[in-house]
């Protein structure tokens, strides 16, 4: 009989691994993902485009307050303020700042004209511009003199050090962790519901193309559901590690032509300004990866992994279960909502919870909810890269166990009875009358 | 020898009973036929043999041994709803089937072969079911139930959905296997096919067995001296028998059904007739499979 359970997880793994569909979304996933990555890092490399903008000064205050930076130019005009509203429309500049004599306790009527909106980043960075060089000149005015003004501007940086038992101290790094976190957390919830609802339409198939009985002669209903349930988890860390390999590969195929194409710039620009070579190019590397680097090392990516890989298939063994026995105890694809909605409800809203999680990835929320079973895959997984105490993490996996061991258990209960009914109509009564049915 | 024996098995469902105390033998090598108006119980009866359900009381046994699943691997099953998975090919399916059965690939591999030619699949292997008539997917399935050559094939109205042509080829196939030792279960309430085919039957009715044995004994036994007689001139009743119906043929004859009141030997029926009309033939009726299953279903209607 165990072979039989082999012969069936061959079947459900192979026919799906053969399938076109899973060929071209493994090779399409990772070009969607790296092609997705590339956009993500040519946004953030590539500046947005410089906005010039005119600033016609009447009350002299604020001459040499604006500086230009990636954002916006400012050019000093003095023309009036009709031509350079004419010359604003023929699109000559894109912004037109104007600023009336005003009284330095009371000012008004300072008006920015653009073309269209324009964004609240750009009006907010002339406001504090403006409102800075005012304080200023109201500092100046109770009589502080020019140096102790100069001594009480700071610029701080708040560096995070994570504090462990063994009382390391490591830098950390709140965004990595929570990027790690949620990455991995939603890849979870991706793939549970790929691979469940795949799991809940291959036993529908067998449902209502009838070959249920016929198999059945032959195996036993449990044999026939965990050689399913196990062989489309095969199915998913296939596609899942090929998409790994693949986007590694395409990311790095794609990342050495951009870094070759960043230093051949930068090399163009070192001959221009007479700068040897090979130290800019070190240090545009180096820069570079440290970044990356140094944030990823702050997180225990082995502990990451491992993580990733429990919960990535016991989530899936979990929801994997029950998923297959509503496809057991309805009669077509449309019959499955009302049963699917209380399976997926967990899952969103851990989905959901998971901001709450980032904010407070220690707290009481997130404990609690790292624990329970419908909601821990995920959860767990946003809260390994800030470092979990060791028995919280094992005590998770452990009711993890037992929640998809129970799963299991109330699903074959379901689907040995469901895979022979046709025709009735099936609620949550008649399926715990199922569960407690005698063989 | 029989091969399957059921001894006094019940089954019940939470709304209603599906066998009531069911017992009989499929003797070994024979053609069994198992009859019964729909919902009579006849598939909840072949599920439990096939071990898909269990039966609440009684037990089943195969040769001499009480079935496990390991036994079951000896009967093939072809279920009244028929099904294949619809992507997969012919012959991944049948070979993946087969060894589900216990067979091993290169000997599934083989048969599989041997059956596809015989049956004008060979071109077809490598398409997948979904590409196949209804026909031709029946065919396939019927290589599934008997591949992995069981002692024991259930058939549950195996000539549905067939046409005559292809009914026949399966009829010839069955009967083929037969000889070759195969104790074989119809079940089916469509008369035709068992009066051709089978040697034993069983008739269920409401959830109970009603009759079985060997077709021809029960034929005999439900004889009620009914004659059919070809004669010229009127019969005009007498003590000794009863006149059901009467026509002219074409022929200038007339036919009559007539019923022996008298017990005893036609012989004297027959001098009893020879006095009032001439006699051109004479043939005790013996009535058909289809007419006892009607007589007895609807006899259990009254009860």
């Amino acid at each position: 009989m165990m072979n039989n359970i082999g012969l069936i997880i061959g079947r459900e793994y192979l026919s799906r691994v053969k399938k076109k569909s899973f060929i071209i979304m493994t090779i399409l996933g990772p070009l969607l993902f790296a092609g997705f990555i590339f956009i993500v890092g040519w946004s953030a490399t590539k500046s947005v485009d410089t906005k010039v903008i005119h600033v016609i000064d009447e009350s002299g205050v604020f001459a040499e307050v604006f500086d230009d930076s990636d954002e916006a130019s400012y050019v000093q005009s003095g023309e009036s303020l009709a031509d350079e509203k004419k010359n604003l429309t023929s699109g000559d500049f894109d912004g037109l700042l104007y600023i009336p004599e005003f009284e330095i306790d009371n000012p008004k009527g300072v008006v920015f004209y653009a073309p269209n909106n324009p964004s609240i980043n750009l009006v907010r960075s002339l406001q504090k511009q403006m409102n800075t060089e005012i304080e200023m000149i109201k500092l100046k005015r109770s009589g502080l003199d020019q140096s102790i003004l100069d001594g009480l501007k700071s610029d701080l940086d708040i560096s995070t050090i994570s504090l462990s038992d063994s009382g390391d101290e490591k830098e950390s790094s709140s965004f990595a962790a929570s990027a790690v976190g949620y990455v991995g957390g939603f890849l979870i919830y991706m793939f549970i519901f790929i691979y469940g609802a795949m799991c809940m339409r291959g036993v529908v198939e067998e449902k209502t193309s009838r070959i249920i009985e016929v198999v059945i002669s032959s195996v036993k209903p449990f044999n026939l559901m965990l050689g399913k349930v196990i062989g489309i988890a095969g199915v998913g860390l296939t596609q899942f590690l090929l998409w790994v390999l693949l986007t590694a590969g395409v990311t790095a195929a794609g990342g050495s032509i951009m870094t070759m194409t960043m230093m051949q710039s930068q090399q163009e620009q070192a001959e221009q300004m007479g700068i040897p070579q090979d130290e800019t190019m070190q240090e545009v590397q180096s820069t570079a990866f440290d970044d990356v680097l140094g944030a990823l090392e702050s997180v225990d990516m082995v502990m990451v992994v491992i993580a990733f890989l429990f919960f990535f298939t016991s989530g899936y063994l979990f929801y994997g279960a029950l998923f297959a026995a509503v496809g057991s105890a309805v009669d077509s694809d449309a019959d499955t909502q009302q049963f699917m909605f209380p399976i997926i409800m967990p899952l969103i809203l851990s989905i959901v919870l998971l901001s709450a999680v980032i904010q407070d990835p220690g707290g009481t929320l997130a404990f609690w909810l790292s624990m329970i079973p419908f909601t821990s895959p995920v959860i767990m997984m946003m809260r390994v890269p800030f470092g979990v105490e060791v028995w919280e993490l094992a005590l998770s996996m452990g009711l993890m166990v037992l929640g998809f061991l129970f799963t299991i258990w109330i699903a074959s209960r379901i689907y040995r009875v469901g895979i022979l009914m046709h025709g009735s109509k099936v609620n949550y009564k008649t399926l715990g009358k199922w569960i407690m049915m005698k063989n | 020898m029989d091969l399957l024996r059921i001894e006094n098995v019940s089954k019940a469902y939470s709304d209603h009973i599906a066998l009531a105390d069911v017992s009989m033998s499929v003797p070994q090598g024979s053609v069994f036929g198992l009859l019964g108006p729909n919902g009579a119980g006849k598939t909840t009866l072949i599920r439990i043999i096939t071990k898909i359900i269990d039966c609440d009381s009684g037990k089943v046994f195969l040769g001499d041994k009480e079935i496990t699943p390991e036994l079951v691997r000896r009967i093939g099953y072809l279920p009244e709803e028929r099904g294949l998975y619809k992507k997969m090919k012919v012959g991944e399916q049948l070979i993946y089937l087969a060894r589900l059965k216990g067979m091993s690939r290169a000997e599934a591999v083989e048969k599989i072969r041997s059956w596809l030619e015989r049956l004008d699949l060979m071109e077809w292997h490598n398409k997948t079911i979904q590409d196949l008539s209804k026909g031709m997917a029946q065919k396939v399935q019927f290589i599934a139930t008997v591949v992995h050559e069981p002692d024991l094939i259930i058939l549950d109205e195996p000539f549905s959905g067939f046409d005559p042509v292809n009914a026949n080829l399966i009829k010839d196939e069955i009967l083929r296997l037969r000889e070759q030792g195969t104790t074989v279960i119809f079940s089916t309430h469509r008369m035709e096919s068992v009066e051709e085919l089978c040697d034993h039957i069983a008739l269920i009715n409401k959830s109970k067995k009603i009759l079985d044995g060997k077709k021809i004994d029960i034929k005999q036994s439900h004889k009620d001296g009914t004659f059919i007689i070809e004669h010229e001139g009127d019969l005009s009743g007498s003590s000794q028998y009863e006149l059901l119906k009467s026509e002219k043929q074409e022929t200038g004859l007339s036919q009559s059904f007539i019923r022996n009141k008298i017990d005893g030997s036609p012989n004297l029926l027959l001098a009893e007739l020879l006095k009032e009309v001439q006699i051109h033939s004479f043939i005790e009726k013996v009535p058909s499979i289809n007419e006892i299953f009607i007589s007895k279903v609807k006899g259990g209607h009254d009860e």
